[in-house]
């Protein structure tokens, strides 16, 4: 069947491509500081089914994270004999970003998958459920830059929320070069206007960088700057993700009459 | 075969005995290539072709070019396309079938280098624009697989692209008109990849696959031909502290003005 063409329909959000990303006194297009992060609200145990679930929003992105295991492994043959496998699906729903998304897996899709099941599993005690599976599902809502570092967030609650046990949470941010400057946290109209932007994925307590990703061009120098303002933005996020966790789990000790 | 994608438990451990006291199995130096072999113009069919030898792992990459489509936000630039086929005569853990997470990785890292370097001038390959441009397909084929299959393939890569030849030839009303004669794919940059792996927490440059086997997690970073950084990718189950990050960027500085030399003159 010939595809059929689609006349693109007017925009839903304002997406004029903005002539300045920062203004001269560092303000940026939505009104941040330069170091400042998007407001971000984060959820746990917010589906039935799944054994952990999170919900995260962060700025215009919505993500739900959901847990399912540890459980047998299908198909069989994938189990492995020493440790329990992780799987894990990123996932854009079609109507997450401005242009419909084929629902089918993209060769993005695909390496993100594998890159956050990776920054996920040093956290993982997988040895402690040998022959089994944890699969890790990720559906992105609504994107506007940052989806895999708000995904990975989420997702890190999600296993804890599952009662996985765990080395560490993990905690990812991106940061960048937006017209010449220092940037935390980009939105989608940042990321592509900008100069450069790396994702980051930090376990806080254990101090290990578990995903790091960069595009664009940075001088080494510049590079050590922009990991430490993404690992700031990383540890900020983590008070939240252990707020989070805290006001699900930690009950008030009953006062003693 | 000589190797298998299995390792002995007890060779693993005097791999990594020998990482942390700075000696690798094969003699190398903990920031030592193997010995690198480039050949260009391997396959005439091709618009330019390189293989690329890194010990015993083989990589062949053609380029070929098309005239096709612009992308509607980018009406008046040239297409770069990046694929990568791990050949099931490569290696006995390779399979047959559509393209696994690990030959999509490893398309978009070599794809992420070449793009970000901005190595070729696509604003040169418009013809009409918003309607005719010159696509460049790169095609990444593993032949053999002994491990660093990221730094073999972007090297293969860039030569491929240097030895790429584009035909001469006019628009008259539309229509590409060949003309007799050929010229070299417009490049500016020339982007080196060089990954490390993380042993006994100790970084090496170019592990083989034994190492890979070993290894707790790999990072990947490219530079420009100024010493800018233009791609990272971090792979594998471990973690890096920030310290190891900070030098394995300093040590990427030197390898890659290094391996530069060998194959902008190659």
């Amino acid at each position: 069947m010939p595809k059929r063409k689609t006349e693109k329909k007017r925009s839903n959000m304002p997406q004029k491509k903005p002539e300045k990303l920062i203004e001269e006194n560092d303000v940026r297009i939505d009104g941040r500081k330069l170091d400042e992060l998007r407001p971000v609200k984060i959820e746990v145990g917010v589906l039935g089914n799944a054994d952990g679930s999170a919900y995260i929003e962060q700025g215009k992105n919505k993500i739900l994270a959901a847990i399912y295991g540890p459980k047998e492994v299908h198909p069989r043959h994938l189990a492995l004999p020493d440790r329990s496998l992780l799987r894990c699906r990123y996932h854009m729903a079609p109507f997450s970003v401005e242009e419909r998304k084929s629902p089918a897996p993209s060769r993005r899709e695909v390496e993100l998958s594998k890159v956050i099941r990776e920054a996920l599993e040093p956290s993982v005690f997988v040895e402690y459920y040998p022959r089994t599976s944890v699969d890790i599902f990720i559906e992105v809502l609504q994107a506007d830059g940052g989806t895999r570092c708000a995904g990975l967030t989420a997702a890190s609650l999600a296993l804890a929320d599952a009662g996985i046990p765990m080395r560490d949470l993990v905690v990812a941010c991106a940061a960048g070069k937006v017209e010449g400057r220092l940037v935390l946290d980009l939105t989608d109209v940042e990321d592509k206007g900008g100069e450069v932007d790396l994702p980051l994925a930090l376990m806080p307590n254990l101090n290990g960088i578990t995903l790091l990703q960069m595009d664009g061009d940075l001088t080494v120098d510049e590079f050590e700057k922009v990991v430490n303002l993404a690992l700031d933005g990383c540890r900020r996020l983590y008070a939240l993700q252990k707020e989070t966790l805290k006001s699900k789990y930690v009950v008030k000790e009953a006062v003693e009459e | 075969m000589t190797f298998s994608p299995i390792v002995a438990r007890v060779k693993q451990k005097r791999i990594a005995e020998l990482i942390s006291s700075g000696k690798r199995l094969d003699g190398r130096g903990l920031t030592d290539y193997r010995e690198i072999k480039l050949e260009v113009g391997v396959i005439e069919r091709a618009e330019g072709s390189a293989r690329v030898r890194l010990g015993k792992t083989e990589v062949m990459v053609g380029t070929k070019i098309e005239v096709g489509q612009p992308f509607p936000d980018i009406p008046n630039e040239g297409v770069l396309t990046v694929n990568a086929e791990l050949v099931p005569l490569a290696s006995p853990t390779f399979e047959p079938g559509p393209p696994d997470e690990n030959s999509i990785e490893l398309a978009r890292v070599v794809d992420r280098g070449i793009r970000e370097s901005k190595a070729i001038e696509v604003e040169k390959l418009c013809i009409e624009p918003g309607k005719k441009v010159f696509i460049v397909f790169v095609d990444i084929y593993v032949l053999n697989y002994d491990g660093n299959l990221i730094d073999a393939s972007a090297m293969a890569a860039l030569a491929a692209l240097l030895n790429t030849k584009m035909f001469n030839y006019e628009v008259e009303g539309g229509e590409i008109k060949v003309k007799p004669g050929y010229a070299p794919l417009p490049m500016r940059n020339y982007p080196i990849a060089v990954t490390f792996a993380k042993i006994n927490d100790k970084l090496v440059v170019d592990p083989w696959l034994e190492e890979e086997q070993v290894m707790e997690t790999r990072l990947t970073i490219t530079m420009e031909k100024d010493g800018k950084i233009c791609a990272m990718q971090k792979g594998g189950y471990g973690y890096f502290s920030l310290e190891q990050v900070l030098e394995a960027a300093k040590i990427a500085r030197e390898k890659t003005e290094e391996l530069r030399k060998l194959m902008v003159k190659g």
